[in-house]
């Protein structure tokens, strides 16, 4: 396990999480320790509720108990104004980007830009195309959200997202269903803007060989708590059965191939049930 | 025994979606002073939800009026009281025909798009990156439609009104040949002020609060996938069409006995 | 011209169109733009039979509505109808002889009050009470009436 780490180097500091939806317990007891300054990712089986934890993480959904403090503020015990305050120190990077289809890709980073700032509208100008430029997007400023690619969409999301130089972005999935060349784009993307801007990062994920090339930090989740976490490495080589098969992608072992059935040859050549 | 069950829990999901319902109906409003700061989303949504009805509304009111004429005609000359062709018209029109089919037709064109819309954000999760932008999506998406519904309904009304008087004229006096001078004095030494006009439009102001709250709601609530979308715009249409029309009885009764 | 600007003259052009339709309904269609009351003073009147008149039927003097019919209903002392009659302040010169009859407007109309002037100096204020009346025709009494007169002739 990692070393004890002071307060200050833990951003998000998950204990005791419960989260329950109708009798499912989605969350049963979780302790995480995202840690400033990297890449943490998130993974585990889709279904298990990573996007829930990002919610939770937000202050979108509440959880049924235990705390979760961001730089020191515990989320569900702020006011309404602050908790707004804090989400504009993180930047939230969505699955499908989450544009607002009615507004050009300039305007969409330019919205939280007008929102929040009293910034003269040149100021707001260089800004956002400086944002676009991090992520590549600069000629694409006076396009229309229908008008772009799945990946090209959430480069424009992520230049939003970092619009207010957040000092934390939530990835939810991010290489889902990406070809080639984009994930690659989206892998510099993060680890450069994690270096760069001095951002935190947390990705939640189940693409393993992506989050392992970008996470300095893995938490790996099932069934509602977590099994491992470690540096990709470590566990890859010295990590639990359960995990091994998860990161190796191994077709059988504590997650069995057969689903549970009877004995084969009763099952053909027997009485039929 | 099953049924009891099943019927008990219709009633407290009922009751579960009434709740939620009133609570948006509360948070639009609370949205207010924020609105009033931003004029620019209620002109948009005025634009979208008010002028692109009035053709609809425009061509329907004619239509309308026409028929009132036509039928209004032969029925009165059976008494010899053609003559009152036109309060028939402007009644039936002002205090009735006026304030319920604009609200059909409303929640048929506006309402439905509105659900669509606010269905496809939620969808698409643009309501929930509105929030983790810290900014209120029931104050910036939700609102201004509210109070552009509200505000676009007694107009149109009344447009539908005017228009089928015409409309009424155009076919009484045009083509079958009661007095023009007739038609509009009778009318205008029966229709009160107080009594009919005024009465129309409380119902139709009725009917915009309506009207625009069910498709919000819908659309706010429904489930987040093309198929829930595509049931939350139905909803709104018959949700609002059977409040229009149970809504028109009890104001009538109240107003007109 | 910008979107916006588009957007608001468009605006701006439904909300007058809406608006215009409304001050029509108040002027064209409606009584609004008739001579309105605001002001107006009670005068009562008696009648053997008020027939079909109706609260809100109007008064009328040469033709020319003065008035509307404000109440009505039966004193058990007197065994007659009262109508209140609202007569508009500006119609001040009334003299307090005037002949107050329900007529009839048309075959099919509805019935209103009729006021003939009479020669007095004195004029109706609030309150007062037109004395001479004549009440509403019964279409059966006429009838009898005509039918007995042509008897009465033809017994002769």
């Amino acid at each position: 396990m990692s070393p004890k780490r002071s307060p200050r180097d833990i951003l998000v500091r998950i204990r005791g999480l419960k989260f329950y939806r109708g009798s499912r317990a989605i969350f049963d007891g979780v302790d995480i320790d995202i840690p400033r300054g990297g890449v943490t990712a998130i993974m585990g089986p889709s279904g298990t509720g990573k996007t829930t934890l990002l919610k939770l993480i937000g202050g979108q959904l509440t959880p049924d108990s235990g705390t979760i403090e961001v730089d020191g503020l515990n989320v569900h015990a702020l006011s309404t104004r602050d908790l707004y305050r804090l989400r504009m120190r993180m930047g939230m990077l969505f699955q499908s980007g989450a544009l607002l289809t009615d507004l050009s890709v300039f305007e969409n980073v330019a919205y939280p830009l007008r929102e929040h700032t009293r910034l003269s509208a040149s100021m707001i100008r260089k800004l956002v195309l400086i944002k676009l430029e991090a992520v590549g997007l600069r000629g694409a400023h006076q396009l229309m959200p229908s008008q772009l690619s799945g990946g090209m969409a959430r480069r424009v999301a992520l230049a939003r997202a970092i619009a207010l130089d957040p000092m934390m972005i939530m990835y939810d999935e991010p290489f889902a269903g990406q070809d080639p060349i984009s994930m690659g784009v989206l892998i510099q993307l993060v680890r450069r803007l994690n270096d760069a801007a001095r951002i935190s990062s947390v990705v939640v994920s189940h693409d393993v060989a992506e989050a392992s090339q970008i996470a300095d930090l893995i938490y790996v989740i099932s069934d509602g708590r977590v099994i491992e976490s470690g540096a990709p490495q470590q566990l890859r080589e010295h990590g639990g059965e359960w995990t091994q098969q998860f990161i190796r992608g191994l077709p059988d072992g504590p997650v069995p191939f057969h689903y549970p059935a009877p004995d084969l040859a009763s099952d053909l050549f027997g009485e039929p049930a | 025994m099953e049924w009891l069950a099943a019927l008990g829990r219709a009633g407290l999901s009922f009751s579960a979606r009434l709740g939620r319902a009133n609570l948006l109906f509360v948070a639009m409003l609370r949205g207010l002073p924020a609105l009033l700061r931003r004029p620019r989303l209620l002109i948009e949504q005025m634009f979208a939800i008010g002028v692109l009805t009035v053709l609809i509304i425009a061509v329907s009111g004619i239509f309308v009026g026409m028929v009132l004429g036509l039928q209004g005609y032969h029925i009165l000359s059976r008494f010899g009281a053609e003559a009152t062709l036109g309060v028939m018209v402007a009644a039936s029109l002002v205090r009735e025909l006026g304030p319920v089919v604009t609200a059909l037709l409303f929640a048929g064109r506006a309402g439905s798009a509105m659900s669509a819309e606010i269905g496809l954000m939620k969808a698409t999760e643009q309501l929930s990156g509105l929030e983790m932008m810290a900014v209120n999506p029931e104050h910036r998406v939700l609102t201004p439609r509210l109070i552009a519904g509200i505000i676009s309904m007694p107009l149109l009304a009344a447009l539908f009104s005017m228009l089928g008087v015409y409309g009424g004229w155009f076919v009484g006096v045009g083509l079958l040949g009661v007095d023009d001078g007739t038609y509009w004095a009778q009318m205008q030494s029966q229709i009160d002020w107080n009594e009919d006009v005024v009465n129309g439009v409380v119902k139709s102001f009725v009917f915009g609060v309506v009207c625009t709250w069910i498709a919000i709601f819908q659309g706010y609530d429904c489930v987040p996938t093309s198929e829930g979308v595509s049931r939350a715009t139905t909803r709104t249409v018959v949700h609002s069409s059977l409040a229009v029309l149970g809504l028109d009885f009890v104001l009538t009764a109240l107003m007109f006995n | 011209m910008s979107k916006m600007r588009q957007l608001e003259i468009l605006v701006g052009a439904f909300m007058a169109t809406g608006f215009v339709a409304l001050f029509f309904l108040a002027m064209n269609v409606s009584n609004l733009g008739a001579v309105n009351s605001g002001d107006s003073y009670k005068v009562l009147a008696r009648f053997d039979n008020i027939g079909g008149l109706k609260v809100k039927s109007p008064v009328t003097m040469a033709g020319v509505e003065v008035g509307r019919v404000i109440d009505i209903y039966y004193d058990a002392q007197d065994f007659r109808a009262v109508a209140v009659l609202g007569i508009y302040s500006q119609f001040d010169q009334i003299p307090d002889d005037t002949f107050a009859k329900i007529l009839t407007a048309g075959l099919l109309g509805e019935q209103y009050v009729g006021l003939d002037p009479g020669g007095s100096e004195q004029v109706l204020k609030d309150g007062g009470e037109i004395v001479l009346t004549q009440s509403a025709l019964v279409l059966e009494e006429v009838i009898g009436q005509f039918i007995f007169g042509k008897a009465q002739e033809g017994a002769q």
